[in-house]
């Protein structure tokens, strides 16, 4: 199939950037979205022209790396992220626009590549249960009811990804902060620090520059590992408890 | 290094090499070398080796850790869990990744599960099976003390990750559930349905953020070591380039610890993540660390087969899906092309089932490789043909789904499911998956002793960067359990007596060595910017691949390989002189930093075919077309080459290419005193 690619060209942090128009042809449903992009910096290159930065890793939809707007849309028009998504879901002569992920929290770094760190900053800010190596109790002396163990998995497959943040008209990660106490308030050994980890992380979360949540909904639908929404309403209820125990 | 070779066999490789006259096929390629030993070991009983090294390794007090910088490269299982570890010690810890966050790195991909033997299931487990499961699957070609540890020390993994809050599946009662792997009988695979990796990584990372936040780990994403700083034959520090403002940083330390990975993307196409690479590794290498078994290669049985040349790479889908999916292909030829589905029972050949009954559809991992590659060449393999040929085979679950219901399946698989339904566009649910081998991980790497220190002092090696522990063929569920072996149990204890004789003189940046490091990643930026070629680096990769699949891939034959030697070269003369690399130093710049490392995958792809070579025996996934049974299994030669193949780089002045010159072998022997060597059978 033929495409008409508009993409955000930015040279660095520093220049202004614009979005710019290039057409690809000979484009195969079975490619990936991105291997379509290697086509196409694979072309730019042989014409002397410098090739199209994003973020991309494993390729398998687990490491969160990768992440472009899509006509409009975090990772595209399926729930999946942009490595997985594949060019059968465009047909022959689509316009794609693609974009880099737009939050003032994730600063463009070149064309389509955003700065994330601020989420490593959250998880800094209380986003673990604190056990040094070699000091943890016997794995079975602490049962998990099978349910809880399940709803934390579920929650703790969040990616990292920076969709939700995108997402959101105001720039909010409240869906990654949710998952996180989520995953960790549902298990038995993340209860002794479950206040402060709250009370750290939505502190860390607004000094970054991200929005507050005004119940929207987009970041649940595009989270490519479908994190619901009521991980935000945990997140306010322990944020509250916290506070209402002198945090 | 300082041993010098005992004899050395002249003549020029890329011409007829004398080799049958040695009983050597890769007699000329190489110079022999002193033998090498393990000498960390202990002697005794080998379940009491650990806690005597444990015992007898020096401790550095809390108020000297403070004054020792360790460097620690790759955020991985390996790595991620060894800064935490070693931050929470209070050792200052600088932690160096390529990716934009830690939590990125490819241990996250890892699906299936992580061994342990804690005999849940009491089942017939226990820490001397996990040993000889893991020496027998490697089919006898790892050292035996460091697999014993590894065995000893996988309880704890579980209990350390538990109390991190990975979320393991569990049974109704609360307690940790299992599932059984492919190469053992017993049920010892903890997991998260097939995201285990990820869970296991961020727990690690989490661990890691916490020693952020306390000071003693200072994390540097979008960072990649380009060089090993060696003083006074030491390893002292890292040259590293800062990807996005394209620096190039001197980073001093006490002691380098590599936990960076494999090299399965010299292949080009793999399940290797993008960036995934041995740039790290091989800068050690050249600076005088043995490479050890670099020709053993994980050929994963089941993976999504390619569909054409635009492929990027590959997708793994869990070997655990072999524990309910039957693996066929059709009788008859004529049968390729229809759906799977309209073919009767008695047309399909189990194949697995029949050659290998007792194991069945769990036979270890070569061996599944190459009995599908075996029914492919018949002709029997199924799905489009690729370049004439069709490779693939099923993976079969309606069996699964009749017993366990559709909802018993998406339980277990549903993620390995849906990825595969995104990939291929087809539903697994109504239609057998289609699958194929392709490269997944290395069992060779950096050689370490018994305390994971290479043959550089100072320099350690952790994860799947070394090569101690799997032998020539890796189990399944087995890399997370040494990952995290390694940087969480084994590490912290080794390093610190080395640590002991620390702080160590303190190295200035302007120090001869540190200035010819930096130099020397300058001058490669600038030879990559000035070629001004015309052609892309992808395509010399995915060139560079091509000739390692055909040659070095699941079968290995001596023309081959010296045809492969032959083309690597000529290749790789092509590249320094004609590569295409724009843009500028000062920036994010992802042509360059693919040229750096495919510049390295062409001298590691040329030692392996020559690893290959020598080795004229098949083990593990090291098949040699020489080297079969009558009925084409695997025959190993344990009186010629029970041995780790460590190698030693050279230059050679003349070659325009950064000069590899022929590498010396130093083999270390191989002695099994708690276990008997035998020929692996599964049938």
């Amino acid at each position: 199939m033929r495409l008409t690619l508009k993409i955000w060209r930015q040279p660095d942090a520093q220049t202004k950037g614009a979005m710019h128009t290039y057409e690809l042809d000979g484009v195969s449903e079975d490619m990936s979205f991105l291997e379509m992009l290697d086509v196409l910096n694979e072309d730019l290159i042989s014409k002397g022209e410098d090739p199209v930065a994003f973020d991309s890793d494993c390729r398998e939809g687990i490491c969160g790396m990768c992440g472009l707007m899509i006509n409009g849309q975090a990772h595209g028009p399926e729930v999946t992220t942009t490595c997985q998504l594949h060019m059968r879901s465009f047909k022959d002569g689509d316009e794609v626009v693609i974009e880099p992920w737009r939050a003032d929290a994730f600063p463009v770094i070149k064309d389509l590549v955003v700065d994330r760190g601020a989420f490593d900053r959250i998880i800094q800010a209380g986003g673990f249960i604190s056990v040094n190596t070699g000091s943890a109790p016997e794995a079975h002396s602490v049962p998990v009811p099978r349910d809880d163990a399940t709803r934390a998995f579920n929650v703790a497959t969040c990616i990292g990804c920076g969709a939700c943040v995108a997402a959101c008209p105001n720039g909010s990660a409240s869906l990654f902060m949710g998952a996180k106490v989520t995953h960790l308030g549902e298990l038995p050994q993340g209860q002794p620090e479950r206040d402060a980890r709250v009370v750290g992380m939505v502190a860390q979360h607004d000094a970054e520059g991200f929005g507050g949540c005004t119940n929207i909904g987009e970041c649940t639908a595009a989270c490519p590992k479908e994190i619901p929404l009521d991980v935000i309403s945990r997140l306010n209820w322990d944020l509250h408890a916290a506070l209402r125990h002198g945090h | 290094m300082t041993d010098m070779p005992d004899t050395t066999l002249t003549g020029d490789p890329s011409h007829d090499a004398p080799g049958h006259e040695h009983g050597d096929d890769a007699a000329g390629y190489y110079t022999p070398g002193a033998p090498i030993a393990d000498t960390k070991a202990p002697g005794g009983p080998i379940d009491e080796r650990w806690s005597t090294r444990k015992f007898e390794a020096r401790l550095v007090n809390p108020a000297n850790r403070r004054k020792l910088d360790i460097i620690i490269v790759g955020t991985g299982l390996a790595g991620g869990s060894a800064a935490a570890t070693l931050g929470e010690a209070g050792y200052n810890v600088k932690s160096f990744c390529y990716q934009d966050s830690p939590r990125r790195a490819h241990s996250i991909a890892a699906q299936g599960g992580i061994n342990a033997a804690k005999n849940y299931k009491e089942d017939g487990d226990s820490v001397h099976r996990l040993f000889y499961d893991t020496v027998k699957g490697g089919d006898y070609r790892s050292r035996e003390s460091n697999v014993y540890r590894l065995a000893e020390v996988s309880t704890n993994i579980i209990d350390q990750c538990v109390a991190q809050g990975v979320p393991f599946a569990r049974e109704y009662g609360g307690l940790l559930d299992n599932r059984s792997f492919g190469g053992v009988q017993v049920s010892r695979t903890f997991y998260a349905r097939g995201q285990t990796g990820q869970q296991l990584l961020i727990g690690a990372y989490q661990a890691m953020e916490r020693q952020v936040a306390a000071g003693t780990v200072q994390q540097f994403t979008r960072h990649e070591m380009l060089e090993l700083i060696v003083v006074d034959g030491k390893a002292r520090g890292i040259i590293a380039r800062d990807l996005v403002t394209g620096e190039i940083e001197t980073h001093l330390a006490d002691v380098v610890v590599l936990a960076t990975g494999g090299y399965g993307n010299v292949f080009f196409l793999s399940t290797n993540a993008m960036g995934s690479n041995v740039t790290a590794a091989w800068r050690a290498h050249r600076k005088g660390a043995y490479m050890a078994n670099p020709c053993y290669t994980q050929i994963h049985p089941t993976c999504i087969p390619v569909t054409g040349s635009h492929q990027s790479k590959l997708t793994l889908m869990s070997e655990s899906l072999r524990n309910d999916g039957r693996i066929w292909v059709p009788k008859k030829k004529a049968d390729c092309d229809k759906d799977p589905r309209e073919i009767p029972e008695q047309d399909r050949d189990y194949y697995l089932e029949r050659i290998y009954p007792s194991f069945g559809n769990l036979v270890p991992r070569d061996i599944a490789s190459r009995a599908a590659k075996n029914v492919c060449d018949e002709g029997r393999g199924v799905g489009p043909e690729v370049d004439g040929v069709r490779r693939g085979v099923y993976l079969d679950f309606s069996a699964a789904i009749e017993r366990l219901g559709r909802a018993g399946i998406e339980e277990k698989y549903d993620n390995l499911f849906d990825m595969y339904a995104r990939i291929t566009g087809e539903n697994p649910y109504e239609t057998p998956m289609r699958i194929y081998p392709a490269v997944h991980y290395v069992m060779g790497g950096l050689w370490v002793d018994y305390d994971l220190q290479a043959t550089i002092p100072g320099l350690f090696v952790t994860g799947e960067a070394n090569f101690s522990d799997h032998g020539a063929n890796r189990l399944g569920a087995s890399a997370l359990m040494q990952g995290l072996a390694d940087g969480y149990f084994v590490l912290p204890h080794t390093i610190r007596d080395y640590l002991a004789d620390g702080p160590f003189e303190k190295v200035d940046e302007n120090h001869p060595a540190v200035v010819e490091a930096r130099k020397s990643v300058e001058d490669r930026v600038a030879h990559f910017l000035s070629t001004n070629g015309t052609r892309s680096v992808d395509s010399y990769h995915r060139e560079l691949g091509n000739i390692m699949w055909e040659y070095c891939g699941m079968e290995r034959t001596e023309d081959g390989l010296k045809k492969a030697i032959d083309l690597i070269r000529t290749l790789r003369e092509d590249f320094w002189r004609n590569v295409k690399v724009l843009g500028t130093a000062e920036s994010l710049n992802q042509s360059l930093e693919k040229a750096g490392r495919v510049a390295d995958f062409f001298e590691l792809g040329e030692l392996m075919c020559i690893d290959a070579l020598n080795r004229r025996e098949s083990c593990g996934g090291h098949f040699r077309g020489e080297s079969q049974t009558e009925d084409g299994e695997a025959l190993r030669h344990d009186d010629q080459f029970a041995y780790v193949a460590a190698w030693e780089f050279t230059r050679d002045p003349d070659s325009e290419s950064e000069g590899m010159g022929a590498p010396v072998l130093h083999k270390e022997d191989l002695v099994y005193t708690a276990i008997e060597m035998k020929q692996r059978s599964y049938k």
